[in-house]
């Protein structure tokens, strides 16, 4: 059984380039920074609303993003910065999303928390708390009926667990066996209360699951070949057998729930924060595999770094020199009849300003 | 044309729809093999099989969601509420993510799906399955609502709902379902935001949405005949988009106008014609503005309060009276 193999050499694995080596701790240093980059900026009062970092997390989209072909998806939830940057959304126009400017992914009307991709796959960046759970099953339900060979990969928070249209969700993808891969990235905490007081559950988040008559998966999610080797069988059932997945991967955030999170060093000590930064920061993890197998050196592993501080830096070049939408285009991308100017479109207000 | 039912002409449009776009489906509860709670989908499953006739659990926000992200790839799912007072358990899903995804993505995506099922009080099913979510639902920009009247609305609505590409939530009546009325055998569509005129007069406008256009008929007829007064009666059909024109139109001509509905008054759609009228036309009205609805309570059970709870012909006439 490929369970038992150590990660590195579960096949999936093993068959990765040098190149696909190196493009992981890119794609991860890019998150990092992007992240830092999008902090910095925040706390200058450059963005507004919200700002969930991914710092901390991220071996989980780079390592179960890497998986996917063509006709699979991803869904996630608000901290959603990271797999949008692995689904290959432009990092320029995703800082300049967080600028609020009108070259921003969204145009500006989105904001930190729904940045979407679709001619990527990539549906979001959903904000309230395991809302985005049935679009998931959705997603998967459209492979299905079209008869595609897909899945599509849906996130959310330990926090999302308790919501009841998660609960829905999983019964609906065992009863209908809908291609979809629920994934809980566990970081311990609902905003500010600990999964211990939030959440009456057995050994594992994941193991709710065997209510649902569903396969379930509880591991680290600090070492990318790990999140590979576990999250391959459960892309493979939804591929293979067409059956629902739900997976808990523990992982850490650096940071509050937010950065408005005003009690983020209260709920954790700093022995607990630092513990995880030591010796389970899924970049220090995933360099040292890199320097192991001789890929890098640490000087090139330094520069990979550089550039993508530079790249960072470009993209808050880009937003800064971006502009923002005029008043008159608030009202643009209610509805697509209306934007499309079609026959459908021309009875009637749809707008009731006067 | 054909006299059929108003349940029938709402099943006749998604078969329709089925046939003709690979990508239409229906999900909702009891919708196939029960042949539907109010029997709009009888026959269907039999006909077009499991891909297109599916049976969902009893789990609103589960399913409108999946019918949502189904939307994200190209279906066009038609999800069947058993009764729109069930959609306040799938608010969410609706309002933030058929309602608003289009607009956070900057454009990039819409969202193709109809919500149908019935809004009505009037069956004694008390307060929480009587619900008329249309002023809800259409403060929202994003989504559109429509609330066809007869048989003939009923069909070249849901015809036209399920043909847009944008979330539209379509109100029906269980009160209606079994009611006839004249529709044609060809094919049509009745495009959303259009009003009809329902009767044509010269001296007071009654503007009304779904069953309140047949109470708004009755009134109409009594008092032609016992008070001399030719009220002209306009069905909104749609809500949002929303036919002013017409309303104008029609006001400009009888300088009078009471609007009927069956929901609630506080920031019912009354109020929202009423604003509009007041600020379009304030030199055209001979009378102030008058609003009939619901009286202001949770919808009763008692079979013969709630006949009163709701406006009937009496209270339209004696507010027209009041305006005349």
């Amino acid at each position: 059984m490929e369970t038992l193999v150590h990660p590195a050499d579960a096949a999936i694995n093993r068959r990765l380039t040098k190149e696909d080596k190196v493009r992981f701790l890119r794609e991860m240093f890019r998150i990092r920074r992007f992240e830092q980059t999008s902090l910095k900026y925040y706390n200058l009062g450059k963005m507004g609303g919200f700002l969930h970092l991914y710092s901390g997390q991220e071996a989980v989209a780079v390592g179960t993003m890497s998986l996917l072909g063509n006709n699979d998806h991803v869904i996630t939830a608000y901290r959603d910065h990271g797999h949008a940057l692995v689904a290959g959304m432009d990092m320029k126009r995703c800082m300049a999303e967080l600028f609020g400017r009108a070259t921003g992914c969204s145009k500006g009307k989105g904001g930190s928390m729904p940045f979407f991709a679709p001619d990527k796959n990539y549906w979001g960046g959903h904000g309230i708390v395991g809302g985005q759970t049935p679009l998931g099953l959705g997603i998967a339900f459209a492979l299905k009926y079209k008869g595609l060979q897909g899945c599509c990969l849906c996130y959310l928070g330990d926090g999302a667990i308790n919501q009841g249209p998660f609960h829905e969700s999983l019964n609906l993808a065992a009863l209908f066996k809908l291609p979809v891969v629920y994934i809980i990235e566990t970081n311990g905490y609902s905003m500010g209360t600990s999964q211990k007081r939030s959440s009456s559950y057995p050994e594992s988040l994941a193991k709710r699951a065997e209510a649902y008559n569903m396969a379930w998966d509880v591991f680290q999610g600090e070492d990318v070949y790990e999140v590979r080797a576990k999250t391959k069988i459960a892309i493979d059932r939804a591929h293979e057998d067409s059956e629902p997945s739900l997976l808990e991967i523990q992982t850490y955030r650096y940071y509050g729930h937010s950065v408005a999170d005003a009690n983020a060093k209260k709920y954790r000590s700093p022995e607990e924060i630092d513990n995880y930064k030591m010796n389970h920061d899924p970049l220090r993890i995933w360099s040292q595999h890199i320097l192991e197998e001789g890929i890098l050196s640490e000087s090139e592993i330094e520069d990979i770094d550089v550039a993508t501080k530079e790249e960072t830096n470009e993209a808050v070049k880009f937003a800064e020199e971006s502009p923002v939408l005029t008043e008159s285009e608030i009202l643009n991308d209610v509805y697509w009849e209306v934007d499309n100017q079609t026959d459908a479109a021309k009875h009637g207000r749809h707008f009731f300003n006067t | 044309m054909a006299l059929i039912t108003y349940r029938e002409a709402l099943k006749t449009a998604l078969a329709e729809e089925i046939e003709r776009d690979e990508n239409v489906l229906i999900l909702g509860e009891e919708v196939a093999q029960y042949n539907g709670a109010y029997k709009v989908t009888e026959g269907l499953w039999r006909k077009f099989g499991d891909k297109r006739v599916v049976d969902t659990p009893i789990s609103e926000a589960g399913f409108v969601g999946m019918g949502i992200g189904a939307a994200l790839l190209g279906l066009r799912p038609v999800i069947e509420l058993m009764f729109w007072s069930f959609s306040y358990v799938a608010f969410d899903q609706i309002i933030n993510n058929a309602g608003c995804i289009r607009y956070m993505s900057g454009g990039l995506i819409n969202v193709p799906i109809v919500i149908r099922g019935p809004a009505n009080g009037g069956t004694n099913v008390g307060a929480t399955h009587s619900h008329t979510p249309e002023n809800l639902l259409a403060t929202m920009p994003g989504l559109k609502v429509v609330v066809p009247a007869t048989a003939y609305d009923a069909k070249g609505l849901m015809k036209a709902a399920i043909r847009d590409n944008d979330p539209v939530m379509v109100m029906e009546s269980t009160v209606l379902y079994g009611e006839k009325w004249e529709v044609p055998d060809e094919e049509y569509i009745v495009p959303l935001g259009l009003a009809d005129v329902k009767r044509t007069g010269t001296d007071i406008t009654l503007i009304a949405h779904g069953r309140a256009v047949i109470t708004c008929l009755h009134a109409a007829e009594v008092l032609e005949s016992k008070h001399n007064i030719h009220a002209e009666v306009i069905d909104l059909r749609s809500i949002r988009p929303l036919d002013e024109e017409t309303i104008f139109e029609s006001v400009r001509k009888t300088h009078r106008a009471v609007v009927v509905e069956e929901n609630k008054p506080f920031c019912g759609i009354g109020a929202q014609i009423a604003a509009t009228l007041q600020e379009s036309l304030f030199d055209e009205l001979d009378a102030p503005i008058g609003r009939v609805s619901a009286l202001d309570a949770p919808a009763i059970y008692s079979p013969p309060l709630e006949k009163r709870q709701l406006p009937d012909a009496d209270r339209v006439i004696a507010k027209a009276l009041q305006s005349c």
